[in-house]
């Protein structure tokens, strides 16, 4: 089968490959990791705080969205957002909601559960003479966090943000399940219509990969430019 | 809310006539129970060997270990899913090819396989860390005492790292069964795809994946009991 391996199909694909399927892909991961490092570091901060209620909430929060399957909370999502949307702008019946937002409220929601545990990780390995040392200089607890705590947090968790930045950019091709198209739901449709699985699949399968693997080759490097001596 | 909510839907008798949605949706978690501990077993052996032979003194070794860690890491599982259920059969030679597309369970043997590959890449990161994590004097000691690299591994540094990655292990184990959802797009009914169809068949969208949240936390809560009922049962003594 491979003898017959056909590269016009690829070739003539490409515009629509990279100009819908893969800004659909980057545009998605790039709001998504945005909107899920800052939702995630509220929630590390909720999380971490000595209030009554608050750590709870956060808690069960993580702890439910890292015991679901993404695919099932892309479904949950897909026919909750109308209904939220609904309910927030006290319209009679359900928002009309496109496929990009309902992915990019889904994915940033998902993805803040696991960013939580690496801010949350983060703000902990922090040492505690930091936060003394700005409560007695006598400031409050945001403008600690905004200008002592939380940019020494991100310089160091910076690699692990972008590792999770880069399982959220292969997570995000499961948006096929909604038929959405994505890198993968584009390299799909081009298989089906032509009936060339084979190249397609692996043509996406290769182009994922050299993403992904220069990504985190980067991702290397910078951490041993930024990495503190301590 | 112009949503009507029924919660009586899991009694009333699905359209497939093989019983309630109750029924489909428990089917559902048979298979994904049956399709997680299969998958497990390959990523486990595998993983456990691939992470070894990332750590060996043998440059070859190392290689072949940290090729396939970055290629099964690098491409998304969805991907690996399609390539080996649409994709093998056809580069295979013809026989095996056309025997592969008439396999009854098809879905099942490919998501196992799939899912094996995948958490053994995953699997090997852990197994690599946990021998790592160990001092190096223990290899040491196991040379100096006239070990072979096999004896070393099997009788003093397996042991210890099993033992020390046996949290990261259960997550691994529960990423496993979570990821069971994607073989939903190859056709496998396991309980999201169950869910799914009952949303589809009844339109009680919220009643269907409720039931199918409450059941994969269930699963999260009991793995994470058993697993921290072995990891005192292994616990070394006086190592706590």
């Amino acid at each position: 089968m491979l003898a017959n391996f056909d590269f016009s199909v690829i070739t003539s694909a490409l515009p629509y490959l990279f100009f819908d399927g893969m800004r659909f892909t980057l545009t998605l991961t790039a709001l998504a990791a945005l909107g899920g490092i800052a939702l995630g570091t509220l929630i590390a901060m909720m999380r971490l705080s000595g209030l009554p209620v608050i750590p709870l909430v956060a808690k069960t929060y993580v702890n439910l969205f890292r015991s679901l399957p993404l695919v099932l909370v892309i479904f949950w999502f897909y026919f909750l957002v109308p209904y939220l949307g609904q309910w927030v702008t006290g319209a009679d019946r359900p928002m009309t909601v496109g496929a990009f937002t309902s992915s990019l409220v889904t994915f940033t929601l998902f993805e803040a559960a696991y960013f939580s545990e690496i801010m949350r990780a983060g703000i902990q390995s922090i040492p505690k003479g930091q936060a003394a040392a700005a409560q007695a200089l006598g400031m409050t607890y945001w403008t600690s966090m905004r200008t002592v705590i939380l940019p020494q947090v991100f310089r160091n968790m910076t690699p692990i943000l972008l590792t999770q930045t880069i399982v959220l950019f292969q997570d995000t091709s499961l948006v096929y399940v909604l038929s959405i198209t994505d890198f993968l739901g584009a390299a799909s449709k081009i298989a089906q219509r032509d009936g060339r699985l084979v190249e397609m699949y692996l043509f996406a399968a290769v182009v994922y990969f050299a993403v992904c693997f220069l990504a985190s080759l980067a991702v290397r490097r910078l951490q041993k430019k930024i990495a503190i001596i301590r | 809310m112009n949503y009507n909510w029924n919660w009586g839907i899991f009694f009333e008798a699905s359209p497939e006539g093989t019983g309630t949605y109750a029924d489909m949706l428990l089917s559902g978690l048979a298979w994904t129970i049956v399709t997680a501990l299969c998958s497990w077993v390959i990523a486990f052996l595998l993983g456990s060997l691939i992470g070894v032979m990332r750590t060996l003194p043998n440059r070859a070794a190392n290689a072949v270990g940290t090729a396939y860690v970055e290629l099964f890491r690098n491409i998304p599982l969805l991907v690996q899913m399609f390539l080996w259920y649409f994709v093998l059969p056809e580069v295979l030679p013809d026989e095996w090819g056309s025997w592969l597309k008439q396999l009854p369970n098809a879905p099942f043997y490919t998501a196992v396989l799939c899912l094996g590959f995948f958490t053994a890449s995953r699997v090997a990161e852990q197994v690599r860390a946990g021998i790592q994590s160990l001092p190096r004097g223990q290899k040491m000691a196991g040379t100096a005492l006239g070990l072979t690299v096999g004896q070393t591994y099997r009788h003093v540094l397996l042991p210890n790292a099993y033992r020390i990655i046996l949290p990261p292990l259960t997550s691994e184990f529960l990423n496993n069964l979570k990821n069971t959802s994607v073989a939903l797009t190859i056709g496998l009914l396991e309980l999201t795809a169950r869910a799914r169809a009952m949303q589809e068949f009844s339109f009680q969208v919220f009643e269907a994946f409720t039931a199918a949240t409450i059941l994969y936390v269930v699963i999260n809560v009991v793995v994470i009991f058993i697993s921290s009922w072995i990891e005192r049962r292994v616990a070394i003594p006086g190592s706590r």
